[in-house]
């Protein structure tokens, strides 16, 4: 009964969102009020619906139905009930209904925080997102359902992955869903923009804050991936240049150049057609990313069940809404005319250039991972690429991207001068210079690539100290508290996600640079020196978990004689799906992991073992989370909290309603 | 051109390629051997130890070379359809035991039948590594020049010998 209460909601928001997609739009086109009024009772109608929908297959989680065909391939009896309940994203059919049900949510949130948006504006976004609701219901409801039936039902289910049983694994799909789907609100915008015509500094400003939300939201998620991969794989890589990581890495480029493209459109009126563009590729790279892992058509770590059914209705519906989309803004964006000029060395001119190497980075990594595809498509061979290829052409890409990252923001807007720029960066640079040569030198291996990222490391953080001080030097305040106080939150979110770039950087140099592993057949009492550390093997013992049993190893880990801690690495088999999974034992810190995971039983209780010293390697999701910390400072911005608050049209508004506030 | 229809231009591109992709199968993996001379060997036959088996002897003939294993369970799917090719007398078949124990290996071949004219042993699986194989059953087809022409990864079935093998098997005789 409650799977067909899903069902049946699923079928009503469709229903909702052909309404949504059609009636405010059209409304907006002739003027309509009352059908652009639509748009928002249906938004919130639809959400309803679709929560219900997630909320039914949930309770069939929870409830051990394995009648439901879906509950029955990825859940058993013997599973917690938390990965019962992230066993709705375990899998492909719910995984689509997580992706519609926070594209429903962002499309709630958008009713609540369009206030101060003109009519037309707000029931065009909402409808762009109806269409694209419409399209992954249909999907649903045509060739992916959730709740479709399994009679007569099992007797108990199939389990899920184990893989995807860890807590990294219940929170990364969802974090992952929202900054993805979080760009369709930046592309509704766009598309609202487009249709109407009226791509103008407003359009921007409101479209910030979206975009920097879901930005925020994809690198959290796809830091939480990466940090997954590092402690469930096994083998402590973090970052495997996969084709569904580059699917999430692509729109993460994009947006990160529309996170900016924007505040120039927003600050100076300039780059909005290329801004629209940016908007659109997002979200398109988010579909695509979609269509990449649902289909099959290339071969991942991720390999879901494909089905080339599914695989051509994405197909088509990536043709209808990129295609559409493009089509529109090459019928519109002629029109829109450029916005002011300035000299190519200014703030706008470097931000251009930034903008241009993200795009140059998305597209490289675009390439790499269409290529064996065409190659295959045109019958020349079958080949894969890797990471030698992404390597050797993101680096030179991103080099002189983060080196101008670091002037961008203290040049002035329009047109900057040179020898200013020169005395002002002189410090920044001679200290970065001078650091990145001596420190891999104190720290005892000198290589070019060490001392490289270390200078762009250090020289984003100098940069950002020279410009705060600037910075503080003109804004009021007596003490110094009062004028760090007065320094608006957006400016410390560029400082602080630019700085989370580079502890990112160090942290990559450093595990580059100065990561050891070791090989090792260890037997009972055993020890091993890996770096300063000594591993004592003190043998296994088996263990039962709910629903493994697994042999697990004691590791007693020294430095100089005293015991540092203990590791308890374990190999575990999962009955069901007679999995054998390889959990690893991490000693994180600050400035070293130290890893153990078991490989083989040998003989005698003997067992193959890897460790690994990893310098600095948590700095890399550091780093990510600094970014998203950064972004997060900037959208609690004073001004958008204002707006918020007051819900009133900041934008010129009719003449009656602000008569209205008045009296 | 208009430069505003340059990104939807390379969408089009793209999508077509995503289109062509999507009737592709990326595990599909190629031989890299098919198109070159089958590796020389001479191993001991399964029968007669003292005899050797070598495709040396097998020039001028189209000839089936099948890779199994009394320990697999590919192999006794695909015993029946190995049976059936070779009293259809259409084509010869010789047998590579791939890491065996021979006893087990004549037992299973006095249980199912032998569908092979000669059977080679290969116990430590260097022919194996010669011929590429990634796992038993595998099955080369091989022409009149020695020549390896077609690689079946996984065990035959009716179908694969009535579309694929057979035909090519006519082809090269003809050849």
């Amino acid at each position: 009964m409650i799977p067909e209460i899903g069902h049946f909601a699923l079928i009503l928001a469709l229903c909702v969102a052909l309404v949504q997609g059609i009636l405010p739009i059209y409304g907006a086109a002739v003027g309509n009020s009352g059908l652009m009024a639509v748009a928002k009772p249906a938004a919130r109608t639809q959400f309803l619906l679709v929560l219900t929908a997630f909320g039914c297959l949930a309770y069939a989680f929870a409830d051990k139905d394995f009648s439901v065909l879906y509950v029955a391939a990825t859940s058993n009896s013997q599973l917690p009930l938390h990965y019962r309940l992230a066993a709705i994203w375990g899998a492909h059919e719910g995984s689509l209904l997580l992706w519609t049900f926070i594209l429903t949510l962002w499309m709630f949130a958008v009713t609540l925080f369009s206030g101060h948006l003109p009519e037309t504006t707000r029931s065009r976004i909402l409808g762009v997102m109806g269409l694209v609701s419409v399209g992954f219901l249909l999907f649903m409801l045509t060739v992916s359902n959730p709740f479709e039936r399994l009679i007569p039902a099992a007797a108990e289910g199939r389990d899920l992955n184990p893989l995807l049983q860890d807590p990294g694994m219940v929170i990364h799909p969802p974090m992952l869903y929202m900054g993805y789907v979080g760009f369709s609100v930046a592309f509704a915008f766009a598309i609202a923009a487009l249709l109407g015509g009226n791509l103008d500094a407003a359009w921007a400003r409101w479209s910030r804050p979206w975009t920097t939300v879901a930005w925020c939201f994809l690198t959290v998620g796809i830091a939480l991936g990466s940090g997954w991969a590092y402690y469930e794989l096994g083998w402590g890589g973090w970052w495997f240049w996969d084709p569904v990581e580059n699917a999430s890495f692509m729109p993460w480029l994009a947006g990160t150049a529309l996170v900016h493209s924007l505040a120039v459109t927003d600050k100076r009126g300039g780059f909005k057609v290329w801004t629209v563009l940016l908007a659109i590729m997002a979200f398109s790279l988010s579909l695509l990313g979609t269509f990449l892992v649902r289909s099959g058509v290339l071969t991942s770590v991720h390999a879901f069940a494909t089905d080339p059914k599914r695989g051509l209705f994405i197909l088509v519906f990536l043709a209808i809404v990129i295609g559409g989309s493009l089509a529109l803004y090459a019928w519109r964006a002629p029109k829109v005319g450029l916005g002011g000029s300035f000299a190519m060395l200014s703030r706008e001119g470097m931000l251009l250039a930034n903008n241009v190497l993200l795009v140059a980075a998305m597209g490289s990594v675009l390439l790499g991972t269409l290529y064996p595809l065409f190659l295959d498509a045109l019958d020349l061979g079958k080949i894969s690429v890797g990471p030698p290829y992404f390597d050797s052409v993101f680096v030179p890409l991103m080099v002189p991207a983060i080196f101008l990252m670091g002037i961008g923001p203290l040049a002035q807007w329009k047109k900057a001068s040179v020898p200013d720029l020169a005395k002002r960066l002189k410090w920044a640079f001679g200290v970065s210079l001078v650091s990145a040569l001596t420190l891999p030198i104190v720290m005892g291996n000198w290589t070019p690539l060490l001392s490289l990222g270390l200078l762009l490391a250090i020289w984003i953080v100098t940069t950002s100290a020279i410009g705060l001080r600037e910075r503080l030097a003109h804004v009021n305040g007596n003490s110094l508290v009062e004028r760090l106080a007065s320094v608006p939150r957006s400016y410390w979110g560029m400082l602080v996600a630019h700085c989370g770039i580079a502890v990112f950087i160090v942290g990559v140099t450093m595990v580059k640079g100065f990561e050891t592993e070791k090989d090792v057949r260890m037997n009972v009492g055993e020890t091993a020196s890996i770096g300063d550390y000594t591993f004592r093997f003190d043998g296994t013992q088996d263990v039962v978990g709910p629903n493994y049993t697994a042999a697990r190893g004691t590791f007693h880990v020294s430095r100089d004689g005293r015991e540092t801690t203990v590791l308890y690495p374990e190999k575990r088999r999962y009955p069901v799906q007679n999995q054998i999974m390889t959990e690893a034992a991490i000693d994180p810190g600050l400035l070293r992991d130290l890893y153990v995971s078991l490989g083989e039983p040998i003989d005698d209780g003997a067992w193959s073992v890897r460790l690994y010293h990893k310098p600095f390697i948590d700095w890399i999701w550091g780093g990510c989370f600094i970014m998203a910390l950064g972004g997060a400072l900037a959208i609690s911005d004073r001004r958008y909290r204002l707006a918020w608050r007051r819900q009133e049209p900041v934008v010129p508004v009719p003449t009656r309603t602000a008569r209205r506030k008045v009296a | 051109m208009n430069r505003f229809l340059l990104p939807l231009s390379i969408f089009v591109v793209v999508v077509g390629f995503l289109g062509i992709g999507l009737t592709l199968n990326p595990r599909e993996i190629p031989s890299p051997l098919v198109g070159k001379a089958a590796p020389e060997f001479s191993q001991p036959q399964l029968y007669d130890q003292e005899k050797v088996f070598s495709p040396a002897d097998l020039k001028g003939k189209v000839w089936l070379l099948n890779f199994w294993a009394s320990w697999c369970s590919g192999c006794k799917t695909e015993h029946p359809v190995l049976m059936d090719l070779a009293q259809s007398g259409q084509v010869t078949i010789y047998g590579m035991d791939y890491k065996d124990q021979r006893e087990e290996a004549l037992t299973w071949l006095q249980r199912g039948g032998n569908p092979y004219s000669v059977v080679g042993v290969d116990e430590v699986g260097r022919v194996g590594i010669n011929f590429g194989v990634y796992g038993v059953p595998e099955t080369y087809v091989i022409d009149k020049q020695g020549v390896i022409r077609y690689k079946q990864i996984g065990p035959l079935y009716p179908d694969t010998v009535e579309k694929k093998i057979l035909p090519l098997v006519k082809q090269l005789e003809s050849e």
